[in-house]
């Protein structure tokens, strides 16, 4: 195996779990809800996950526990944030900081603990293609799975008709809710959704990515979701793109520092969130003038009879 | 029969009072099941977090010292909130306001030339998280580059920036190869208040910071100015009110007081530069300032309320051995509770039946 194959093999991992974060919160965002509590949802997945796999021996467990955990967060966020129509912004800060500290509570017992990180598939013959077939053919399971959500989001976002009155709900909420959609419960939905896929991809971490849990290990790849539906201009095959080149810049930035280069460490390690800066920057002189982002995002909605 | 929220037409004063006692009290509720779901008994470990830490003179000047980081950064907080700008990345402007003016603790350590030491020390400190903050408030004044993403990002790399120099530049050379830089030098510390305990005059600092924010926001046009375009910017903007200005104002005045928060520990109870100088102050100021209403005065009494779960959990990990996670838990508990409190001030809830709803 060759120095490049190992590289775009790393990326695929450290890639997988921003994508299926940031494909959630695009269908949150979507939908016109701003949850800043990615990073919360996403380390109580890997400390439940985690938890959950060692102590059934079973990864699906774990994956399917951090899902959940994730979900119930989430279900805490819509409460606030649609049931009282408190500030999203706030009312997701405060996600992270929970999310965090009951992280931190979940785990403490399984610190120190290892377990086999997740199976990879291998389709015997075309993983043997040179160059392409690692790359393409003998992937965990849950790479496969982004891939298809990437596909599943585009279909429903732009395909069907229930995709189309979530983005209604999120352009215009009080439209759709003359029109008679129920937005609450729409906006519900969509929340519990990004839920579970920052529950999964949380878990992907202390389960595929590192064979072990340690406090705080998200270490702002859910702020980095964030910035990657901005980037993707909210649209997910972008968001895909997106996460590739964020995983990109995560693995460069760890083989730099294995080569040295004279380089300080924290200079490289910085790197990830510099370069979130700049993508930031970038995407805002693109569209300078134009509306970025569906236009009841953020704002609460409370319906009146 | 089903549940919905009624605006109110009137809003009661009583009642922005009763909603920040109502949220600590459904904190207090709640952990007290968070320590019975955890096998501690909730009456004694709620005890050792709330109580302990004011039984002496003592401890309540630890609590004064915990307090004021917490005071300076919610009163910076509490003005870019007002003006709905989202700045979440104070504790990266403390990190680099305590940089700043540690640089000169450093370069005039061996000979120090007086008290002028410490207030250029703590000049320095106001001026390198000003710096720090004026980044993502040019990005959003001029590009449009959303504010949350930007200044939380910048924490991560102003941590860097701290753990680079403490490991490397700035190490003690006798320090044993530990992370950390030489002693500061008497004049390059705090004063004490007393002579017994570790109450310093950042505190003193800290309460006047708050009263003279509550008079420039109650009291002043750049006060209006801030809740103008923060309430309704396009009546701003017809007043005359550069938005942009006041992005640029809010976050250069929260950045000069995270940084200065941040030379105040690092001058006061830590007494040299280690790689890492906060227990998470710039995001539980985010909790003092929505507990405080977003009023300088309020995040005053807010942050000694948060400075108590600092040191109840140190406390609470001595006595009962409960981890010290359950602080963060807290507090994050009492940020949901003080936003649902607040939903009541806005609306009522009503019982409706479905045929009336109709």
């Amino acid at each position: 195996m060759g120095i490049f194959e190992a590289i775009l093999l790393t990326i695929i991992t450290a890639a997988t779990p921003l994508a299926i974060a940031a494909l959630g919160e695009l269908v949150v965002e979507r939908s016109g809800v701003l949850n800043l509590g990615v990073e919360g949802m996403m380390i109580i997945g890997a400390a439940t996950g985690f938890a959950a796999a060692i102590v059934t021996g079973s990864t699906l467990i774990g994956f399917l526990a951090g899902m959940a955990a994730g979900m119930v967060l989430a279900a805490v966020f819509a409460a606030l944030a649609l049931g009282l129509a408190a500030n999203q912004v706030a009312t997701g800060l405060a996600l992270t900081i929970l999310g965090i500290g009951l992280s931190g509570l979940i785990g403490r017992d399984f610190v120190g603990a290892r377990r086999e990180p997740l199976a990879k598939i291998v389709i015997p013959g075309l993983s043997d293609l040179p160059m392409v077939g690692k790359v393409f053919f003998a992937q965990d399971p849950v790479v496969y799975l982004s891939v298809a959500l990437a596909i599943g989001v585009w279909w429903f976002l732009t395909r069907s008709r229930s995709g189309l009155v979530l983005r209604a709900v999120g352009e215009s909420h009080a439209s759709a809710h003359a029109l008679g959609y129920p937005v609450l419960r729409i906006r519900f939905l969509a929340v519990l959704f990004g839920g579970a896929c920052s529950g999964i991809a949380g878990a992907y971490l202390s389960l595929a990515y590192t064979p072990f849990w340690s406090p705080g290990m998200t270490a702002g790849r859910g702020w980095i979701a964030l910035a990657i539906v901005v980037f993707a201009s909210w649209l997910p095959l972008r968001a895909m793109l997106g996460a590739y080149l964020f995983g990109g810049v995560t693995v460069l930035q760890l083989h730099a520092q294995a080569r040295g280069w004279g380089i300080p460490s924290q200079a490289m390690s910085a790197l990830p969130y510099l370069a979130t800066i700049l993508v930031l920057v970038v995407i805002s002189l693109g569209c300078r003038g134009e509306a970025q982002g569906p236009a009841s995002l953020g704002t609460p909605f409370v319906p009146d009879r | 029969m089903r549940l919905i929220l009624e605006r109110r037409d009137d809003r009661p004063t009583w009642l922005s009072l009763a909603s920040p006692l109502a949220a600590v009290a459904l904190t207090l509720v709640a952990g007290a099941l968070l320590f019975l779901a955890i096998g501690k008994d909730p009456v004694a470990a709620l005890k050792v977090f709330f109580l302990d830490p004011l039984s002496d003179g003592w401890a309540l000047q630890e609590l004064a010292v915990k307090a004021t980081p917490l005071i300076l950064i919610a009163v910076g907080l509490t003005l870019c909130y007002r003006a709905n700008v989202w700045n979440i990345g104070a504790e990266g402007q403390l990190v680099m306001g305590a940089i700043f003016g540690s640089w000169l603790a450093l370069a005039t350590h061996g000979s120090p030339d007086g008290r002028w030491v410490l207030v250029a020390m703590l000049a320095l400190g106001a001026l390198g998280g000003m710096v720090w903050a004026l980044i993502p408030a040019l990005l959003k004044a001029r590009l449009g580059v959303n504010e949350i993403l930007s200044s939380l990002m910048l924490v991560y790399v102003a941590e860097l920036a701290l753990d680079y120099l403490v490991r490397g530049r700035w190490r003690d050379p006798k320090g044993f190869n530990f992370p950390q830089s030489v002693n500061f030098e008497p004049e390059a510390t705090m004063p004490l208040l007393f002579e017994a305990g570790r109450l310093h005059i950042g505190f003193v600092l800290a309460v006047i910071v708050a009263v003279a924010a509550a008079i420039v926001l109650g009291r002043t046009l750049k006060g209006f100015e801030i809740r103008l375009v923060g309430e309704a910017p396009r009546a701003a903007r017809f007043a005359g009110f550069d938005d942009r200005r006041t992005v640029l104002f809010v976050f250069a005045v929260s950045g000069a007081l995270a940084g200065l928060a941040g030379i105040i520990e690092v001058a006061g109870p830590i007494g040299q530069l280690q790689p890492s100088i906060s227990p998470g102050y710039g995001f539980t100021a985010i909790i003092v300032a929505f507990l405080g209403r977003l009023n300088p005065i309020g995040a005053l009494i807010a942050a000694l309320f948060l400075a108590l779960t600092f040191i109840g959990g140190e406390n609470a990990q001595i006595a009962l051995r409960i981890p010290l996670d359950v602080t963060r838990v807290f507090q994050g508990l009492l940020l949901f509770f003080v936003l649902g409190c607040d939903t009541f001030l806005l609306y009522r809830l009503r019982l409706v039946s479905p045929a009336r709803a109709a």
